[in-house]
């Protein structure tokens, strides 16, 4: 029992990371119809700021709080040159949007190698977090993972929060809803886009720092984990925050879960036949938004 | 002005298709090296995936992200055959001996050592895959980015599946040292120049296959579906089973390109059909020409060499140059190169009507 | 009299988008060969009902065609039971010709044999199509350079080889010249007869110079119907569009610029 209940808790702290790069996935897939493949390299982008500023600042608690706002902020800077370069002139075509970021993500993977070097690096936790925390006889959950679960929780209630009551969340939700609309209500729909780019893109810095204290960091490290959390938006439904919340959770607990039952490599075709299975009940995902029109 | 132009389509496919096996029979054999050729054997089989992808994408508008997948389901197949005939009747293969783990051969390999049923496995396996994934996605709809997405998903799951296997499917490494070929010796030269013979016979079929295809009433509808799917099922048609059909057929392609390249390589490994090759293989096709019958041809072969040309010497170099080809060609000159041709022609007529969005910054970033 | 084939008949048909009841529990009959006219205020659910109809959108209720139930199918079911449609903006496959359009429109039934190879000659449903909406000469061109009004006969022609019984048809003649609309009405009248045909219209003008009857929908539900000097007459209808704002709703306002 009290394994089954770790393995929940590691599914948990993983769906958390999902959570955070899925977000930024789901409002720009939302809003623009455009699929970042270069996403996961802003998660790097994050990963490799945290490093280097563990090079300044010595101390590994400093370091790492320092990391969160400067990886957000370095993260999403290049989210928005990605969008103001490129996405901007393919908003129409999304299949080719994902293509061409693909190709970005390739050379940002590149120059990171030649930045950092092939070989991963490590940064050294803050004591505290490589502690951990028992709960009951012989079920004790890692510091790190309750410091992700939490900054994520405290993620997503801010944007949330940040979507629900600022100006510029109401304009975010105008424009997701009916882009047209919005333009002629008077919305600068370019400069929102923008925003969105920035906001979506800094989450996958933020997971980017949160991931440098479960493993080492890579030139490759977003690669894997970014289909992942693009099966969360698949599966949660675009155009609402609420399915990715629900749907990264499970299926994180779901991979554990099935993990331990199995293996690691069986595991993932069971959830990638539970995705399509899934599918066939909601093909939409979890949770639309309806519009009447011609589809 | 080109007197290539005057003739009728049939004519002028009959002459590309000579020209086609005269460069491929002829000329290539006689101009390259054993070691030369043996690469360019490796290149068509990329070829052959990437007609499959023209179509499926190109004609089709499904972007499939995990042709790999396909693509190891061929080879695998086939290198399952080979390995079993290298080891002789009642022997396990050398690497499942290496890592001990079995006593006996696993049910699963066992049909296998059949020739006839591992070759017939090469194509349909793939086909198979493909209509059980494709009818259940494409009857409910999901395409675009989300068929994309989950088509890329299934290649990284089949990765982690073979590489967590590694008793029977030779984890990482794949399966290696295949020496022989139905009783031909790998190793001989002579035998190499056949399997390069058999690969550039099986691309000009399907190219043939496939013109035929898009040609055809059905090549019609199927633009007509990637176009205005909504359109063509109020005209009576369910467009699932039109897509299903190219998503197979390209599959099938992808399988037996798989099946070719592990006599002419002579491995296949996880790292072979993962992800990132299973992009590469759409980099071909955007880079050639989508919709264009042999722009996929061309370009994969292009793309393929570049790669061999420049990653040895500066594999740095090569992502780069990789990366910004792909954002500049897909981003500006979405037909690929098979569209430059038209553009030039157009160009150079007296006055050109308004060039694409597309078309027009391509322009800008030439003369600049 | 409903039930005999090629007459549509729905009954107590509701459409609701998230709440908001888009058409409100509407019966309806079009004779065999009747030229029906669709009208009312935006948002009186004409399109919804058409969508409803031809299996877009979920529906509850009733929609017989020939006798046979249309709701709860898929969208290309009931195209095979002959229901044919036009979206307000033309639907087109724009990148293939005019022949092409069309030779698609005449095959749902074709087999896999036929599919496989290439067209010979012009079929001749498809010449007849061509040469009804006059786009002989033009049939070699990409669909998506023709004039706007050519690319809606060019929609109408498409239902006439789908061999569809029941043509709806969403505002066919919006944003076509005089003689776009004279030439088009003509065409209407000729489809009909052999056809059922719904039209879904603004244009007042338009829509005395052809209909054979009417029918006002106001707000998810039927307001009048009759020929057009009935609903003309009708004091419902009169409340309806002149009731509020006069000029601002389009009938009577495109009926008196033109």
């Amino acid at each position: 029992m009290t394994v089954i209940l770790g393995q929940l808790f590691t599914g948990v702290s993983i769906g958390a990371v999902l959570l955070l790069i899925a977000l930024g996935l789901a409002l720009t897939f939302g809003q623009m119809n455009v699929i970042n493949m270069a996403h996961g390299e802003f998660i790097m982008a994050g990963a490799y700021t945290t490093y280097v500023l563990q090079q300044t600042i010595t101390d590994a608690g400093l370091s790492l709080l320092v990391a969160l706002p400067v990886a957000f902020a370095v993260a999403g800077a290049m989210g928005v040159l990605l969008e103001w370069a490129l996405i901007r002139r393919l908003y129409t075509r999304p299949l080719d949007t994902l293509l061409v970021t693909w190709g970005v993500s390739l050379m940002l993977q590149q120059l990171a190698r030649d930045i950092f070097g092939a070989p991963n690096v490590q940064t050294k936790a803050p004591d505290i977090l490589t502690e951990s925390t028992s709960l009951g006889a012989d079920l004790s959950i890692a510091n790190s993972r309750l410091f992700i679960l939490g900054l994520v929780l405290l993620a997503v209630a801010a944007l949330t929060a940040a979507l629900k009551f600022t100006p510029l969340g109401r304009r975010i939700r105008a424009v997701v809803q009916n882009r047209d609309l919005a333009a002629v209500s008077g919305i600068p729909t370019a400069r929102v886009d923008r925003l969105t780019f920035f906001i979506g893109s800094g989450l996958a810095g933020v997971a980017g720092v949160a991931l440098t204290l479960l493993g080492p960091i890579g030139p490759t490290m977003g690669t894997n984990i970014i289909i992942d959390a693009f099966l969360v938006v698949v599966v949660g439904g675009i155009g609402q925050l609420k399915g990715s919340v629900i749907v990264a959770f499970v299926l994180g607990m779901l991979q554990a879960m099935v993990e331990y039952l199995t293996t690691l490599s069986v595991a993932k075709v069971i959830v990638f036949i539970a995705i399509v299975a899934f599918l066939q009940w909601r093909p939409q995902g979890l949770f639309t938004l309806r519009t009447r029109s011609l589809a | 002005m080109n007197p290539l132009t005057n003739l009728s389509p049939r004519v002028r496919a009959w002459l590309g298709f000579g020209l086609g096996a005269v460069v491929l029979f002829a000329a290539a054999p006689a101009l390259l090296t054993d070691f030369r050729l043996s690469l360019l054997a490796k290149y068509l089989c990329f070829a052959i995936v990437a007609v499959g992808i023209g179509l499926a994408w190109g004609r089709g508008g499904l972007l499939t992200l995990g042709q790999g997948v396909f693509f190891g389901l061929g080879g695998y197949a086939m290198a399952m055959h080979l390995k079993l005939a290298d080891a002789g009747e009642g022997n396990m293969p050398d690497f499942m001996e290496l890592y001990g783990q079995l006593d006996e051969l696993p049910a699963w390999w066992a049909p296998f050592a059949n020739p006839v049923f591992a070759l017939a496995a090469t194509v349909l396996l793939p086909m198979l895959v493909a209509f059980g994934l494709g009818s259940l996605v494409f009857r409910r709809r999901v395409r675009g980015a989300y068929f994309a997405i989950l088509s890329q998903a299934l290649a990284a799951a089949m990765v982690i599946l073979l590489i967590g296997q590694q008793g029977t499917t030779g984890g990482t490494n794949g399966l290696t040292d295949i020496e022989g070929f139905f009783g031909y010796d790998l190793d001989d030269p002579v035998n190499q120049r056949m399997v390069y013979f058999i690969i550039a016979g099986v691309l000009l079929a399907l190219l043939a296959l496939t013109r035929q295809l898009m040609h055809s009433r059905y090549g019609e509808l199927l633009v007509a579906v990637r176009d205005s799917e909504e359109r063509v099922r109020f005209l009576g048609y369910n467009p699932a089973n039109v897509k299903l059909v190219a998503y197979v057929v390209a599959a099938g392609m992808a399988g037996l390109a798989g099946a070719l390249f592990v006599p002419a390589v002579g491995i296949i490994s996880p790292a072979l059909i993962g992800i990132v090759p299973s992009i590469e293989f759409v980099i071909g096709v955007a880079v050639g020409g989508r919709a264009a019958l042999l722009g996929p041809v061309l370009g994969a072969v292009a793309v393929a060499w570049a790669k061999t040309a420049l990653s040895e010497r500066f594999p740095g170099t090569w992502t780069y140059l990789q990366g910004a080809m792909f954002v500049l060609v897909v981003a500006f000159l979405p037909g690929g190169l098979a569209s430059l041709w038209g553009l030039l022609k157009r160009r150079r007529e007296a006055t050109p009507p308004a060039p694409e969005v597309g078309e027009r910054v391509l322009v800008k970033e030439v003369a600049a | 009299m409903s039930e005999t084939a090629g007459g549509l008949s729905i009954r107590g048909l509701r459409v609701v988008f998230d709440g908001f009841v888009a058409v409100d529990g509407v019966d309806l009959d079009v004779a065999p060969g009747d030229l029906r006219f669709l009208i009312g205020p935006n948002g009186a659910g004409k399109t919804t009902l058409v969508d409803a109809v031809t299996g877009l959108v979920k529906a509850t209720g009733s929609a017989r065609f020939g006798g046979q139930e249309l709701l709860g199918r898929d969208v290309h079911r009931i195209a095979r039971l002959g229901v044919g449609r036009t979206f307000q903006t033309a639907a087109l496959f724009e990148e293939l010709t005019v022949l092409q359009n069309l030779d698609i429109a005449a095959g749902a039934g074709r087999s896999p044999w036929t599919m496989l190879r290439r067209r010979g000659a012009v079929p001749d449903d498809v010449a007849y199509a061509l040469e009804t909406i006059g786009l002989t000469e033009r049939r070699d061109v990409l669909a998506g350079t023709l004039a706007h009004g050519q690319k809606q006969w060019l929609e109408i022609g498409m239902l006439l080889v789908q061999n569809a019984r029941l043509l709806l048809l969403d505002e066919p003649v919006a944003g076509m010249s005089h003689e776009e609309r004279e030439a088009t009405g003509e065409l209407l009248g000729k489809v009909a007869g052999e056809r059922t045909v719904v039209v879904i219209e603004h244009d007042m003008d338009f829509l005395r110079r052809f209909a054979h009857t009417v029918t006002v929908l106001h707000a998810g539900r039927v307001l009048s119907e009759g020929t057009v000097a009935q609903v003309q007459s009708d004091p419902k209808v009169q409340e309806v569009y002149l009731g509020h704002a006069a000029g601002h709703d389009e009938p009577v306002a495109q009926g008196a610029e033109t």
